[in-house]
């Protein structure tokens, strides 16, 4: 008598009776299906929200000056000395200057496209590549020239794919196309490919801005930009002597806070979902005490046969963690159906690609869970089986 | 002086029943002996069912000795009762007690999966005891596809297949008409005419004479014990015959 023949004994059992089995099963199989899909959805979002940071570049810090009202400002050569000076921490700058005016080519006004003003170490800090012509250079910053790159939408709408030498007009003033960057988007309008890049000298003297106000810096380590914020922000606070002055926001600062507060929320969620895994438990035990009484004539009878206490006990335990096991299996397969099911609608509703992605561990911490239940809640019946006297157990009806 | 197989010395068994004592069983002194084929008879209250559940190794002594091939059983705990059962006894039941989820085959299994016999011998040995009592061809049934008569039969090899010392067979003719159940004692008196012993507990006189010996039970006590074939076998004694009441059967 081992646990083999316990388990087949079980599933038979549990053959015998397929309506009921399922019934008890069914809190498991809910329970688990629901931990999986939760975890995966949590695992889909944070997955997805830490490519659109990285794309945004994680070791990147952005840094905006309000000023004081007084007199006291940051220039950009300041913000040039601050990077220089502290180069074990930060390492390339890029102020970026946003432009209102519209763009337009030919005849064409473009009001969706964006205009920025940056600095030649821009497409190097976001990682862009140039497909065509050149990118912008220190040159084209000293002489505040009326040059500019475009992103791949404008390409080939407008321009045909043949953009270099092209002229686009913002705000009236003609700029000279000597660049095309490489897909970032995915080339519809309302992606990143819809963009101007221009010298962020001439920008500012076309906007008329006095001093810039927003800058992209990068950091030496990523997994030290906390410590590059705080040595910017030192800087910055010492020419300021004012917190308001100024922010910078670290990229991998607010994934981590967006990446934790994500992870409380899907622990919390999917704790509510591990409820319905105990009301799934206590379901099989109410089952096994019915099964119980309603075999008390059967343990009397393997007991007159010479089973021991604790083969009685193991058969029942086995019986109670089979079932649950079988309902964890369901439950992952119901899991695994109802995340797909989830992301397909996610992606077609709400047009973004996020994956509803179930991990291993928590599929695993399921099937253990619902085992353990199994166990945990098939203990009492199962010892109240074994202790029940043989020659009672005989006589009852 | 050969061993007794079963021997009960002064053997009592007291319950308790609300704030009464009831004596199932009153100092009662027995010896049977390998190869006998016993009949304990007595009437419901007579003490005859207690007498077959300590025999059984189901129940224990309150005061005296049961000894079972010279073990003491009430010195046992619940683990070796057990095991003495599924070694020494095989059960036939008034109400055959076939576990109906299983197959005729895997039921005569029962005894030998605890006694821990490998797969195989026990499929075989299984399959040779159903072949002894007739219903090897219908292994693959499940009990209530039987007759009554049909699922004795199954559970007398099941009582057989681990070759126990003692074959306690409790009211074995009781649920069934009496051309079965003679059948069924013929299969008995065959058994024990093979070597075994065979120990029968009923009320029924006409039963009782088919074993060699009886021992006769009244209040708890033995009030015969001889040869099935002397007038006096059949005769109740005492004027409480009958009236006892009280004792559980």
């Amino acid at each position: 008598m081992n646990v083999m023949e316990s388990f087949k004994m079980a599933v038979s059992n549990i053959r015998t009776s397929k309506m009921r089995s399922f019934l008890t099963m069914l809190g498991i199989i809910i329970g688990v299906a629901a931990v999986i899909v939760i975890v995966g959805l949590g695992n889909g979002m944070e997955i997805y929200m830490t490519e659109q940071f990285e794309s945004m570049g994680t070791n990147t810090l952005s840094v905006s000056i309000y000023g004081r009202g007084t007199g006291r400002t940051v220039s950009d050569e300041d913000m040039y000395d601050i990077v220089e000076r502290n180069s074990d921490a930060l390492e390339l700058l890029s102020p970026t200057v946003t432009m209102q005016s519209p763009a337009k080519i030919g005849t064409e006004t473009i009001t969706s496209t964006s205009i920025t003003g940056v600095s030649e170490d821009y497409f190097t800090i976001k990682d862009y590549d140039v497909a065509m012509g050149r990118g912008l250079q220190y040159v084209d910053m000293l002489k505040r020239s009326r040059v500019c790159v475009v992103g791949t939408y404008l390409n080939q709408e407008y321009f045909g794919g043949n953009a270099l030498g092209q002229t686009v007009k913002i705000g009236g003033t003609p700029f000279t196309v000597v660049g095309v960057l490489n897909e970032i988007g995915d080339s519809t309008e309302y992606s990143s490919d819809n963009a101007i890049f221009v010298p962020y000298t001439t920008a500012a003297r076309l906007s008329n801005m006095g001093t810039i106000s927003s800058y992209t810096v990068t950091v030496t380590d990523v997994n030290n930009s906390t410590w590059s914020k705080g040595v910017l922000e030192k800087e910055l606070f010492d020419i300021f002597e004012d917190e308001n002055a100024y922010t910078v926001i670290s990229m991998a600062e607010i994934l981590d806070l967006m990446t934790q507060m994500l992870d409380v929320m899907i622990t919390v969620l999917a704790a509510i979902a591990a409820i319905s895994l105990v009301v799934g438990g206590i379901g099989i035990m109410n089952i096994m005490l019915v099964s119980v009484s309603e075999r008390t004539r059967e343990i009397g009878v393997r007991k007159a046969l010479g089973a021991k206490e604790r083969y009685i006990m193991s058969q029942f335990v086995i019986e109670a963690a089979t079932t649950s096991a079988i309902g964890g299996a369901v439950g992952i397969a119901f899991g695994q159906g109802l995340s797909s099911l989830a992301t397909v609608i996610i992606v077609n509703a709400l047009d973004t690609d996020l994956t509803v992605t179930p991990s291993a561990g928590s599929i695993a911490l399921a099937v253990g869970i619902s085992v353990a239940i199994g166990i945990l809640f098939g203990y009492l019946p199962a010892k109240k089986a074994a202790r029940l006297n043989p020659i009672d157990a005989l006589r009852h009806d | 002086m050969e061993t007794p197989l079963i021997a009960f010395e002064e053997v009592s068994k007291l319950y308790h029943m609300g704030d009464s004592i009831v004596v199932a069983a009153d100092k009662i002194s027995m010896e049977i002996y390998r190869g006998e084929f016993v009949a304990i008879v007595g009437q419901s209250g007579s003490g005859k069912s207690t007498c077959m559940n300590i025999i059984g190794c189901l129940d224990v002594p309150t005061s005296g000795r049961y000894l079972l091939d010279g073990q003491d059983v009430g010195k046992m705990n619940k683990n070796q009762l057990a095991e003495i059962r599924n070694k020494m006894l095989g059960f036939i039941f008034q109400q055959y007690n076939l576990l109906p989820k299983l197959t005729l085959l895997e039921n005569v299994m029962v005894p030998l999966m605890y006694a821990g016999v490998p797969l195989r011998e026990r499929k075989q040995r299984a399959m040779d005891a159903l072949e002894s009592v007739g219903l090897a061809s219908k292994y693959k049934h499940r009990p209530n596809q039987l007759s009554g008569g049909q699922q004795q039969r199954v559970s007398i090899a099941r009582a057989l297949v681990g070759m126990p010392s003692v074959i306690l067979a409790d009211e074995p003719t009781g649920a069934l008409d009496s051309k079965t159940g003679r059948e069924v004692l013929n299969i008995l008196q065959g058994l024990n005419q093979q070597g075994n012993t065979v120990v029968l507990i009923t009320h029924d006189n006409s039963i009782a004479a088919t074993a060699k010996r009886i021992i006769r039970l009244e209040d708890g006590r033995v009030i015969y014990d001889g040869p099935s074939d002397d007038p006096k076998a059949f005769v109740r004694g005492g004027m409480a015959a009958g009236e006892t009441g009280g004792a559980p059967a």
